[in-house]
């Protein structure tokens, strides 16, 4: 699977493309994982935008857990957004939308993680 | 081949509170009303007919204990929770107090597993044989401690049927009572076993109390093995896969997600969600059920699996 990384001032913005599950969760594990070691309080925050998202598996939703429990032990930000109908669903029933934070939109993600980021993506 | 579920629950036995019998009673009444149900005819068709399974009936609250009706005289069961008291005391009332013979296939040792055994009253009347098989070597230990003092008034030596104990090794197939039978090592405190049981081309997997940590590719390509192409999966779907990975990681129990995965990964015909979590209602495992059969509808590709929930009373003909 493929993943287009974005920085809006404070915050990086990462977007895996296609399915995540048995076959590919690894390849999403090994491509967000540099992305976490900076993550800080107060700075490089990340945002996990799933709009390009079509499928995730419990692999795929445990890569999930396991950055979050990263971040939460560096003290700093990981948010998640953009999820497609399908995906919601899968966070609903796995409860996943009960202990990661899920947004509807990037935008809404980047106002609730840093005001900085907000602004540079809208004045992008 | 048939399946008769006894006990259900995982964890600890439960029964429904009077505040529940009373919810479900009103639910019933209001939408009876203005329905004419004068006789008991017509009640019982509306009951079984327009009433939700969580207004009409209860999942149950024994634990776990699973028969499997081979169309052999013999008796063959997966655990000896507390619904193996209901299941001994129906051969007794039904098929008189002895010549019996039992085979039960031991997942594990912990207490919600071997409590019902000393309610089991096959077991202490001459006559009756009863095997017990399992993987663990403390399996006899397990099952002569609760029968002692101080934690039971009568002890294991004056139970009168012959019992004995056979050890299994996981990963090896065996004939027992007709079936074919394997067992492996699942993840659980103390470590539990799963079996594949299979008998002219029907398999039916029983596998509770396992943790599916799902961290390794050739573990899972063992369990889809494990479940390939069954008939029936027993599951431990105890918790949210949320909970199973976070707060729960590492206290032995599974979830729907994970078991709809396994089952479609398999290609397995059924999966039934088991050991259900104690604190859930009927209500709450009623939504679950309906949660995982969404699940199975929007993640299936050309294979479907049925998924159901178990409850203590709940046959499948396979």
């Amino acid at each position: 699977m493929d993943l287009v990384v974005k920085r809006f001032a404070d915050t990086v913005v990462l977007f895996p493309l296609g399915r995540v599950d048995h076959a590919t969760a690894d390849q999403l594990k090994a491509d967000v994982a540099p992305h976490l070691g900076p993550c800080a309080p107060g700075r490089d925050r990340v945002v996990i935008d799933m709009t390009g998202v079509e499928y995730i598996s419990s692999v795929g939703l445990r890569v999930l857990m396991l950055a979050s429990k990263q971040a939460k032990a560096q003290g700093c930000t990981l948010a998640v957004c953009g999820l497609q109908p399908v995906v919601r669903e899968i966070f609903e029933i796995s409860r996943f939308n009960l202990v990661l934070q899920v947004f509807p939109a990037l935008r809404e993600a980047l106002a609730a993680v840093s005001a900085a980021a907000l602004a540079a993506f809208e004045a992008a | 081949m048939r399946v008769r579920f006894w006990g259900t629950r995982g964890s600890i036995p439960v029964a429904m509170s009077s505040a529940e019998v009373q919810r479900k009673l009103v639910t019933a009444l209001v939408a009876a009303a203005g329905r004419g149900l004068d006789t008991p005819g017509k009640a019982r068709a509306f009951v079984e007919r327009e009433l939700e399974f969580s207004v009409s009936h209860t999942f149950g609250g024994n634990t776990s204990c699973v028969q499997l009706e081979t169309g052999d005289d013999d008796y063959v069961l997966c655990d000896l929770g507390s619904g193996a008291r209901v299941f001994g005391n129906n051969v007794l009332a039904t098929r008189g107090p002895a010549g019996h013979r039992f085979h039960v296939f031991m997942s594990h040792l912990h207490w919600d597993h071997i409590m019902g055994f000393p309610f089991f009253m096959p077991a202490y009347l001459p006559g009756n044989h009863v095997r017990i098989y399992g993987c663990h070597d403390t399996l006899e230990e397990a099952f002569r401690r609760q029968n002692a003092a101080p934690s039971f008034p009568v002890d294991f030596a004056r139970m009168g049927a012959q019992i004995e104990f056979i050890r299994l090794e996981a990963e090896r197939d065996y004939d027992i009572a007709g079936l074919r039978v394997r067992a492996k090592r699942q993840h659980h405190g103390g470590v539990s076993y799963g079996y594949r049981i299979e008998k002219q081309g029907l398999v039916v997997v029983y596998s509770t109390d396992s943790e599916h940590k799902q961290d390794d590719p050739e573990e899972v390509r063992g369990f889809v093995g494990f479940f390939r192409d069954a008939d029936l999966v027993i599951f431990d779907a105890q918790y949210s896969l949320a909970d199973a990975i976070s707060v729960k990681e590492d206290w032995g129990h599974s979830s729907n997600v994970v078991g709809v995965e396994m089952c479609q990964l398999a290609r397995a015909r059924r999966l039934c969600l088991y050991h259900h979590e104690p604190i859930f209602d009927d209500e709450r495992i009623a939504t679950l059920l309906a949660e995982t059969r969404r699940l199975e509808e929007i993640t299936r590709g050309d294979h479907r699996v049925e998924v159901l929930a178990a409850y203590d009373g709940l046959e499948i003909e396979l």
